[in-house]
């Protein structure tokens, strides 16, 4: 199994060997942060070009075709007439709040983004309380959708952020205890550890029912929490002309965009993490040899294949449904996720404790 | 509409709503995989296929003799809800010295026609028809007035009884 802590020891190393500690710890934190936007913009390109393709799959229709093979520089051409549209303020505008918006939801977006393990010793952010970490910087996305509705002096928008922040916050709820249902069969909030723990099982497997209806429970709220599928009431194109984000033209508009994919990768990663073991291979007790061939296979691979998985799931709910009225989402939340992801870490204590599990 | 005649308990609507949705994602899976139904126009113009009853362009048809079948009665220009249809007629004295109403030209405004077809229904005689040609565009509005009779062109005359 490749441990990608032996590239940053060397890299640690051959920096300390020629600077002080302080400059050297400066500059890795400066190439970790290059890397992180890098991975950010990468993955934001993937995931447009595979949602614009599974979009039009699903629709049968071919989807981008167009520009490059397959479509392929589809999602460049996109950037870079975002790029240069003129951005403009709507008269009357709270300045300061419009303008800090998306940057508070991108914010969010990359702190969270951060706390994901791609690899094994490949995790930027990684201490003992990872998921509440996780929680509290998602839900900061939130304030910046809040703000884009009030700074843009548009009440279309500020509908738009209302439903927005009633629909994430509602949803919270059930992400974060369907999460917690698994932090007590994981015994843990360290992501590392987390995903030490599934070497002998993935956790979906080892809390076997619980398990399984804390993770549909959790794919439903994450999709709610990121404005998308089923759950888009909040840019509502055909009551509300895109809601929160309806003022905002060019890379502002961009910026919301972007971070709506990364949300939907993020969420799918943490569910790849959580419940399918993150970069762990398979591995079935007992089967040894089985095990050594799949430990051959990279982490990153695993990882990015879980994510990706997770990220189909998801396209495929919303490319399915139709969209919900605010109270179909707000009653489904209520009414029926929170009792059930009540109920369910109610059902996973027990199991923990009667030693159920696998 | 269903729920109101009849009535789901709680826990019957639940079991109700994720066996409607399985169906729904097993449908889309289906259409997923099937074979994609879109055309790639310019490419395949060669073996692009319209649909029969698709609305090009208005023409007058003309057999092998430069003959049509407009008699020049003007119903199809009354019919026309937006004028764009214009039967000039013109008068001939026949060899048996009766008078006889002629098309001397078919002027159609492609600019101005919203394809109703009603020209087409109420035409007598079935002189005119939608065609598959829809690639319309130029860059003068004036080219978009067709004349559909070809030039020298005259009914067909129907067979004397005998």
């Amino acid at each position: 199994m490749f441990d990608f802590s032996i590239v940053t020891n060397w890299i640690h190393e051959l920096l300390l060997s020629i600077m002080p500690e302080g400059l050297a710890i400066f500059i890795e934190c400066v190439a970790v942060g290059v890397c992180l936007v890098a991975l950010y913009a990468i993955l934001a390109i993937i995931l447009i070009y595979m949602e614009r393709k599974v979009c039009g799959f699903f629709q049968c229709r071919l989807g981008p075709n167009r520009v490059g093979k397959w479509g392929s520089i589809q999602v460049v051409c996109d950037v870079l007439k975002m790029m240069t549209k003129e951005i403009f303020m709507p008269k009357g505008a709270d300045h300061f709040l419009y303008n800090l918006a998306p940057f508070m939801v991108i914010i969010a977006s990359f702190l969270t983004f951060a706390c994901i393990p791609f690899n094994k010793g490949a995790a930027i952010l990684n201490f003992n309380v990872g998921v509440f970490f996780l929680l509290a910087a998602s839900s900061i996305g939130v304030v910046g959708i809040l703000l884009a509705g009030w700074g843009s002096n548009n009440k279309f928008s500020l509908i738009g952020a209302m439903r927005s922040g009633a629909q994430i916050i509602s949803y919270e709820l059930s992400a974060g205890m369907s999460i917690m249902t698994m932090v007590v069969l994981m015994g843990t909030m360290q992501f590392s550890e987390i995903v030490e723990g599934q070497a002998n099982g993935w956790f979906i497997f080892k809390g076997h029912i619980p398990a399984i209806i804390a993770f549909i429970t959790y794919l439903i709220a994450g999709n709610a929490e990121c404005n998308r599928g089923p759950f888009d009431l909040p840019e509502a194109e055909s009551e509300l002309t895109a809601g929160y984000h309806t003022e905002y033209s060019g890379m502002g508009f961009g910026f919301f965009y972007l971070a709506e994919y990364l949300n939907l990768f993020i969420v799918a990663s943490v569910a790849a993490t959580i419940f399918l073991g993150g970069w762990m291979p398979l591995h079935i007790v007992g089967l040894d040899g089985f095990n050594a061939i799949m430990d051959y296979i990279p982490g990153f691979i695993w990882f990015f294949a879980k994510a990706f998985f997770v990220v189909f799931l998801l396209m495929w709910i919303k490319w399915t449904f139709p969209r919900l009225r605010i109270d179909q989402i707000l009653n489904l939340e209520w009414k029926y996720l929170v009792p059930i992801s009540m109920i369910n870490l109610l059902l996973m204590a027990c199991c923990v404790a009667f030693g159920f599990h696998f | 509409m269903e729920y109101k005649d009849r009535k789901y308990t709680y826990l019957g609507s639940l079991v109700h709503g994720i066996s409607t949705l399985t169906t729904g994602m097993k449908t889309s899976i289906k259409v997923y995989f099937r074979k994609k139904v879109t055309e790639q126009y310019p490419e395949n113009r060669k073996e692009l296929k319209m649909f029969d009853r698709f609305r090009g362009t208005l023409s007058m048809p003309h057999n092998e003799n430069n003959e049509h079948h407009c008699v020049a009665c003007g119903l199809c220009q009354m019919a026309c809800p937006n004028d764009t249809i214009k039967v000039t007629s013109k008068t001939v004295e026949t060899e048996d010295g009766k008078k006889k109403k002629i098309l001397a030209s078919y002027e159609y405004d492609l600019g101005a026609c919203m394809f109703c077809q009603l020209c087409v229904n109420a035409c007598p005689h079935d002189a005119i028809t939608f065609d598959q040609n829809f690639e319309h565009a130029v860059f003068d509005r004036t080219k978009l007035v067709l004349k559909l009779n070809h030039d020298g062109s005259k009914v067909i005359e129907k067979k004397k009884e005998v």
